[in-house]
């Protein structure tokens, strides 16, 4: 068959039955679970007497509540604790596998996924999550959940759900230095809006995106969710392939190349149907910094910060995001003065993502006001990192090298930010009071620019500070 | 293999009657309706107290502090309500709280999810009928709205307010399948075949 997206054909083959109710039962290849949103999901399946369908295909981590400097068990914290024992239990009795902190792949759940090779082209994939989509960097369809859906996975390896309509996003040309894909994604919601996905897959594509890595790939996907797409995927290729290549759970030997043949098959067809297109030019991406109280209120970091046009429907959206952030309409976000650094969250938590910000940290000192944080996705990132000696980089830049977490994406761990402190963030969310203060500030950019407003104490342009030719 | 009847907590839901509480503003993410720091237990018990519970110290007469809509039972919204996490305790506090059913702009994808997974209902109206019922809600607080699954229509000061949700939407509620875990299992054979035609499942 042609003219199909991959999302058609993932659905299509995933369609157990149209259901009474109109909705498509769609069959979960991967649950991916960890302790945030599954005990009480658990607790629903004990007492309606209903045991796990298909426990094999689901994989438990410990992500958001795991403390990032002393993870000696029972945890300080007596409710992350009990959501910890929580889990170890439910993956006990139900015969789920886990990485829990004694693992060697403990992490950041859409860290481990792929990196163990559990995130494969052609899978639908849930998680009581909404970065969820980042899986959808392989080409697969990756459904962020509530834990009431968390139960029905559980409970029958299914969901029910609508159908989707998808928009391609085609990334035109090259980006240049100092613009990564954080730039890319944060480019596209501020130019669609936050909620321009609501009821769409997003397709991205083009010379841009066939360029990246797959650590790329999953920073674009990943922040699908914030402008609305519910799933974001990019089409398995030769970069998709030579990732998945070893992957502890990646088919091995002959398996291996009949599954590129079916990974490829998966591929939205050249002439395939779209519901809508988006081309955005990748030559003209500057690094950009969110000025506001979501993802889609960013600017390029040499502009200024928007002024409210009266009569204009996002005037009050630009006022209360200004009031909150005490930022000035029209003044320049650079020079912002920043109180913390963080570099970690399933959005930029990467090797590749703590390499780019350890190019720019080398050889320079953390401002002396300036709390700097790097928080690896994985242990398997942290591994990986200390080999090369980044930990080193970092810490004699005065940066605080962690252990593995979502940490002060969301602090649900003791990091968190202390009354209307100012954050440079590699995370994917500014909304109001998201890393742990009610009143706390967070600026979004990529992991160079959180390592270039570090050094500086202020929103600096990394494209400054890079060495030349880099 | 146990039937729907046993495995749902099955309610039909065809109608909700009750006074409104309207919250201005578009992107209200459930973080702000639910900070995560509220997330940290095993159960969803006591969620409704810490609704907005950061929005209720910092925006002045927030609705959700303000006696004159402390029954209401029909949540009033602009523009993508809900955006953000997928955390379901955003819609479990609004539950807990006393909220039966939202009527708004529009919704996240994942809210809207969550929403009919724990049977609230979620419909969308056109932007001058929010702004209708909004300022009625504002001025009469204790004006009673009839929300109706069947017909789709709010029913508020003698106007008639036209109402979408997905088809899908509006059977799981009238025909009470919005917890679907018994209608997912009720064909598991068919789970399996499909299963079994994976080629990952197979293992290539």
């Amino acid at each position: 068959m042609s003219r199909q997206t991959l999302l058609h054909k993932v659905w299509d083959l995933h369609t157990v039955r149209r259901l009474p109710t109109g909705q498509t039962q769609l069959f979960i290849g991967l649950h991916l679970i960890h302790e945030v949103t599954t005990p009480q999901a658990f607790d629903m399946l004990r007492s309606r007497g209903i045991d796990v369908a298909l426990p094999e295909r689901t994989y438990a981590t410990a992500d958001h509540i795991v403390p990032t400097l002393d993870q000696r068990r029972p945890f300080a914290d007596e409710l992350a604790e009990q959501m910890m024992a929580a889990l170890e239990r439910n993956c006990r009795d139900y015969g789920i596998r886990f990485s829990d902190l004694t693992s060697d792949h403990q992490g950041i759940v859409h860290v481990i996924g792929p990196e163990l090779g559990l995130t494969q082209p052609g899978m639908t994939i849930a998680c009581g999550d909404s970065h969820t989509s980042t899986h959808g960097a392989f080409g697969a369809v990756a459904l962020g959940i509530g834990t009431s859906q968390v139960r029905d996975v559980l409970a029958s390896q299914c969901l029910a759900i609508d159908p989707l309509k998808v928009r391609r996003i085609t990334v035109s040309g090259k980006l240049g230095k100092g613009v990564y894909a954080k730039d890319v994604i944060l480019e596209i919601i501020a130019r669609l809006g936050v909620q321009g996905g609501v009821g769409y897959a997003y397709e991205y594509g083009g010379p841009a995106v066939d360029r990246m890595t797959m650590d790329e790939r999953m920073t674009i996907c990943n922040m699908s969710i914030e402008g609305g797409a519910r799933v974001g995927y990019v089409n398995p290729d030769e970069t998709t392939f030579s990732y998945m290549r070893d992957r502890p759970f990646a088919p091995q030997g002959d398996a291996f190349a009949r599954a590129t043949d079916w990974w490829t098959s998966m591929a939205s067809d050249s002439d395939a149907v779209y519901d809508d297109e988006v081309v955005i030019d990748g030559d003209a991406i500057v690094p950009r910094v969110t000025w506001g109280i979501n993802p889609g209120q960013s600017v390029g970091v040499t502009e200024c910060i928007p002024v409210p046009d009266t009569g204009s429907a996002d005037a009050i959206a630009i006022r209360e995001a200004l009031d909150f952030m005490g930022f000035s309409a029209g003044s320049p976000i650079l020079g912002t003065k920043v109180d913390m650094a963080f570099v970690g969250s399933c959005t930029n938590s990467r090797l590749s993502d703590l390499r780019e910000a350890a190019q720019v940290v080398t050889g320079h000192r953390v401002a002396s006001h300036v709390t700097a944080l790097v928080v690896p996705g994985s242990k398997g990132v942290l591994r990986a990192a200390e080999a090369e000696g980044l930990d080193q980089i970092f810490q004699e830049a005065g940066f605080e090298w962690r252990g593995a977490g979502c940490s002060m994406c969301l602090a649900m761990n003791p990091d968190r930010l202390e009354g209307r402190q100012v954050c440079a963030s590699s995370s994917n969310r500014n909304f109001k009071g998201r890393q742990g203060s009610p009143t706390g500030r967070t600026l979004l950019m990529s992991p160079a620019m959180v390592a270039a407003a570090a050094i500086n104490g202020e929103v600096t342009d990394v494209r400054q500070l890079l060495p030349t030719g880099a | 293999m146990s039937t729907s009847k046993q495995m749902n907590q099955t309610r039909q839901i065809d109608r909700v009657e009750g006074t409104a509480i309207p919250l201005r503003g578009s992107n209200i993410d459930t973080d702000r309706i639910i900070p995560a720091r509220f997330l940290k237990s095993i159960t969803f018990e006591g969620l409704g107290e810490h609704a907005f519970e950061d929005d209720r110290q910092s925006i002045p007469n927030h609705p959700f502090a303000n006696s004159a809509f402390r029954a209401a039972s029909i949540l009033l919204v602009n523009e993508n309500f809900g955006s953000g996490s997928s955390r379901e305790h955003a819609p479990q506090s609004l539950k807990r709280w006393g909220i039966r059913a939202c009527v708004g702009e529009s919704f996240s994808d994942i809210f809207k999810s969550n929403t009919l997974a724990i049977g609230l209902p979620c419909a969308t109206a056109t932007a001058d009928d929010i702004e209708f019922l909004m300022a009625i809600a504002e001025q009469v607080p204790c004006t009673t709205m009839e929300f109706r699954v069947e017909t789709l229509v709010l029913q508020a000061a003698e106007r008639s307010v036209v109402l979408d949700m997905p088809r899908g939407t509006r059977e799981s509620l009238l025909t009470g399948q919005w917890d679907a875990t018994g209608l997912l299992l009720d064909r598991f054979n068919e789970v399996r075949t499909i299963a079994a035609s994976l080629p990952y499942v197979k293992g290539f």
